[in-house]
């Protein structure tokens, strides 16, 4: 327990600042201590934490990507206009044409990190920039309201009715986002190729010496990314049950702050999904807490803002400080 | 200097006599004809018109300890390169390894072969465990597998045993000093069945304590007949563990020697075609006003009641083991660390330093330890790093003004004998005793009154050090008080006019060089 305390500091400090505002919330407002609210969370925040789960890939591989929030719109777009030609579609073709247009979009800011050397954050601006621009042109701002049946019906796939009248429910995004989630940790943490992107982003140049093919690195990290973000967006989509361009515009900066809040290090080698989703629901829960307060909406960004900064500082150094059993040194010092 | 100008050209050292031409190809033959694990023949290397290795022979015997030696550039990195792949030789080459020919390597031939290389750097995961560090290979290969992290930890604590070595393998290996880290690095090596490891300076940043361990296991590899070719600055760690030297000089082979009947300064010779006669430069200056007065100085657990005095003109050697509190006194005297009792007085005068800012202005100057990362601003340009500290110099109406910066540091460029293209061109274009020199000229630009210098020679080779400690010399003459600190004794032995030795943040030795010798204050030292 000690060790996983010293070597997951920033998941236990992100935990314990959870449950601090939990418990504040709990006694300052009469709804957020339910199962319906604690579910309604988990819908809320999934495209967000898929959005995450993919980007956390792109930081550990020591990478950082601006591009993916409206490279999710236009995937949304192209989704959409696709799923016309075939006649509708289901959710299987839905996905698999929204996974593939993702991971293309994550594979172009992959080709021009890898073979012209920009580097990340200059290559997706530019891309954020053209994917924005190529979907405003084409589609002069309008939104897409009629989305095929099976987009727009709320799928649950499980619900129940609580003591209290309130429902929890289970929906197909939380269900998604759960099989992202899953399908990243084992990714970064079960397979040789996860080992590899950690490795690549920690030393970069010892990565190479050991002959890991850093093109590769480039375009599995970016388009993991990419098929997130199409998922991702597909579900933004069902959620919300139209196609807006600029729905998700700005998303990417709060999903980086979430990630980034996890303990993923921008610059490489260093993020787990556990503190990812943490970083997301943390987020999610002020916001939620702050809506139940009836704290004006203008002041959220501020507020979340103030909290990330705080969490963040809490849980570099200072984490050591603040319980002294944690920062006891290996066994060799 | 204010005050001095040097007085005589920087290319006249006093030290350069003759050139070893005579040495080349004087192919040694000792340990008799026992079959090479590795030959190369006629290895040549052009990079961009420049021949980097010219018609070089390399021989390495099973279990043995070689060491390759030269000054930086003269082709020992392109030939480990070369032998491991990374690299691949002009035609007509022959590299033979193991009983079969190959015309040149390949990274994945090599390591397969049980070639290993330990680099300077380690290209160690500071993020990543200790096992997966050790155990890296098994998370190699194109298609993804899943991860036997049990298999990982086992390899990697069967690897550490084989060094006489406990080490927690779950804990990110960011967690360990420097020193455990190269012993992860060995460990590494040895996973893959290595036959032949390279080691690249692999002491650069270890303790005594902690090379004498390294240098023991060095022994028990080749004990076990694993192959290991060295690669050190430290001439005397060399003379103590290895069987064969080899010396590279501009890119040929100067020749192959057996250590046995070696001195550090024949190798000297041989390295650098020049011979250096280390002579004890030490002086009394008792006569000179005092400019520093340090009086029971202390911090707690990093030193303690620590006095001392420097003079005009002198040049106050402080050595003992890394972590005896050396740099945290330096620090402290330049302003950056707080004392926690005892008395700073510069010409007379108490001083409270707030910030290095203070102590800089009171005119103390202190070249950091670690130049790469702390003393110079690697991609900037030459001139832009020199005149870092004395921006205020070079200012004309309260803006930067470009004439000013270059006179100024044409002037210390020039004083100081350092070779350069253009004040342009970025400081890592330098080699490692020029940008020393650099560095110097830096601090010497804020018009100091006291020089501290932390571990002046580390990263530089043995023929510029020795131009290093010129500059030093000339710079005390001309009236600096300068603090020299290094964990080299022989350093501060010939070069300072008093040493004083420091263990466990305490000072309990002082030494003259003229009455001492060498061995006494080794001996002290390294007890």
């Amino acid at each position: 327990m000690r060790s996983f305390v010293r070597t997951h500091a920033t998941e236990v400090s992100l935990l314990a600042v959870i449950v601090a505002i939990s418990a504040v919330l709990s006694v300052s407002t009469a709804n957020f201590f339910s199962l319906g609210n604690a579910f309604d969370l988990l819908n809320i925040s999934s495209v967000n934490i898929i959005f995450a789960v993919g980007l956390l890939v792109v930081l550990i591989a020591g990478g950082i990507d601006i591009s993916f929030a409206v490279a999710a719109s236009v995937v949304q777009y192209g989704t959409a206009i696709a799923l016309g030609w075939i006649g509708g579609g289901g959710w299987v073709s839905g996905l698999l044409i929204a996974g593939s247009l993702g991971i293309l979009l994550g594979a172009i800011n992959a080709f021009l990190i890898h073979r012209f050397r920009v580097i990340s954050i200059v290559a997706t601006i530019s891309t954020f920039n053209i994917y924005f621009g190529l979907l405003m042109f084409f589609t002069k701002g309008v939104s897409i309201y009629d989305l095929p049946g099976w987009l727009t019906d709320r799928v649950i796939l499980f619900e129940h009715e609580m003591a209290d009248g309130t429902w929890i429910e289970i929906t197909l995004p939380v269900l998604v986002m759960v099989l992202c989630v899953i399908a990243t940790w084992v990714l970064i943490t079960r397979t040789t190729t996860g080992r590899q992107l950690y490795a690549f982003g920690d030393n970069p140049e010892g990565a190479r010496r050991f002959g890991i093919n850093i093109g590769a690195m480039q375009f599995i990290a970016f388009g993991w990314l990419g098929l997130m973000a199409g998922i991702g967006g597909l579900i933004q989509a069902h959620y919300a049950q139209e196609v807006v361009p600029n729905a998700l515009y700005g998303r990417e900066l709060d999903v980086l702050a979430a990630v980034v809040l996890g303990g993923a290090r921008l610059g490489g080698g260093k993020g787990s999904v556990l503190g990812c989703v943490l970083g997301v629901l943390l987020i999610s829960i002020t916001q939620n807490g702050l809506n139940l307060m009836g704290v004006s909406p203008f002041a959220f960004k501020m507020i979340v803002g103030a909290i990330i900064l705080m969490a963040i500082t809490l849980s570099n150094t200072r984490i050591e400080r603040l319980l002294p059993f944690v920062s006891q040194k290996g066994a060799g010092r | 200097m204010r005050k001095g100008v040097f007085g005589f050209p920087p290319a006249s050292r006093s030290n350069l006599t003759r050139f070893m031409g005579r040495h080349m190809h004087q192919l040694a033959t000792a340990g008799g004809s026992e079959k090479p694990l590795l030959a190369l023949r006629d290895i040549n290397m052009t990079f961009g018109g420049v021949r980097a290795l010219k018609n070089v022979s390399f021989d390495v015997r099973p279990g043995e300890v070689h060491c390759l030696a030269g000054e930086n550039g003269c082709g020992k990195s392109t030939l480990i390169k070369i032998i491991t792949g990374v690299y691949r030789p002009a035609d007509g080459a022959s590299i033979e390894y193991d009983g079969e020919s190959y015309s040149h390597m390949s990274p994945v031939t090599a390591q397969d072969r049980g070639i290993q290389v330990i680099w300077q750097d380690l290209a160690l995961f500071p993020e990543m465990s200790v096992a997966e560090n050790i155990a890296f290979q098994t998370v190699l290969g194109r298609w993804p597998k899943l991860v036997d992290y049990n298999r990982m930890r086992q390899i990697a604590k069967d690897a550490l045993a084989r060094l006489g070595v406990t080490l927690d393998v779950d804990l990110p290996l960011k967690e360990y000093a420097i020193a455990q880290r190269q012993i992860v690095a060995i460990a590494r090596a040895l996973v893959g069945e290595a036959k032949l490891v390279f080691m690249d300076e692999p002491t650069a940043s270890l303790t005594q304590s902690e090379t004498d361990h390294l240098l023991d296991i060095v022994r028990g590899l080749s004990a076990s007949g694993v192959a290991v070719v060295f690669v050190s600055h430290r001439l005397a760690e060399v003379l103590e563990i290895s069987s064969r030297i080899t010396v590279l000089r501009d890119g040929a082979l100067v020749g192959v020697y057996p250590a046995a009947g070696m001195t550090q300064s024949r190798i000297t010779e041989l390295m650098t075609g020049k011979t250096f006669d280390q002579q004890v430069r030490a002086k009394s200056r008792d006569g000179q006003p005092v400019v520093l007065d340090v009086k029971g100085l202390s911090r707690p657990s990093q030193f303690e009641d620590v006095s001392l005095t420097v003079r005009r003109g002198e040049t106050l050697g402080i050595t003992g083991l890394l972590g005896a509190g050396r740099t945290e006194l330096a620090l402290t005297l330049f302003g950056m660390l707080k004392p926690a009792s005892g008395t700073i007085s510069l010409e007379g005068k108490p001083v409270h330093f707030s910030s290095n800012r203070d102590a800089i202005r009171a005119g103390v100057a202190y070249l950091s330890e670690d130049r790469l990362s702390l003393g110079l601003i690697q991609p900037q340009s030459i001139a832009d790093n020199l005149v870092i500290s004395s921006l205020d110099k070079v200012l004309s109406g309260g803006l930067l003004s470009e004439e000013r910066k270059r006179s100024l540091v044409a002037r210390w460029i020039g004083d100081l004998g350092v070779k350069i293209g253009l004040q342009q061109d970025a400081i890592s274009t330098l080699s490692g005793g020029n940008q020393q020199r650099v560095a110097i000229a830096k601090w010497l630009a804020t018009d100091p009154k006291l020089l501290i210098l932390d571990a002046p020679t580390v990263g530089v080779d043995v023929g510029a050090r020795a131009g290093i400690f010129d500059i030093v010399a000339r710079l005390a003459e001309s009236g600096l008080a300068i603090i020299l600190i290094s964990d080299e004794v022989p350093e501060v032995y010939f070069n300072a006019d008093r040493v004083l030795h420091m263990a466990q943040g305490r000072i309990v030795g002082s030494y003259d060089p003229r009455t001492s010798s060498l061995a006494d204050i080794e001996g002290a030292v390294y007890a």
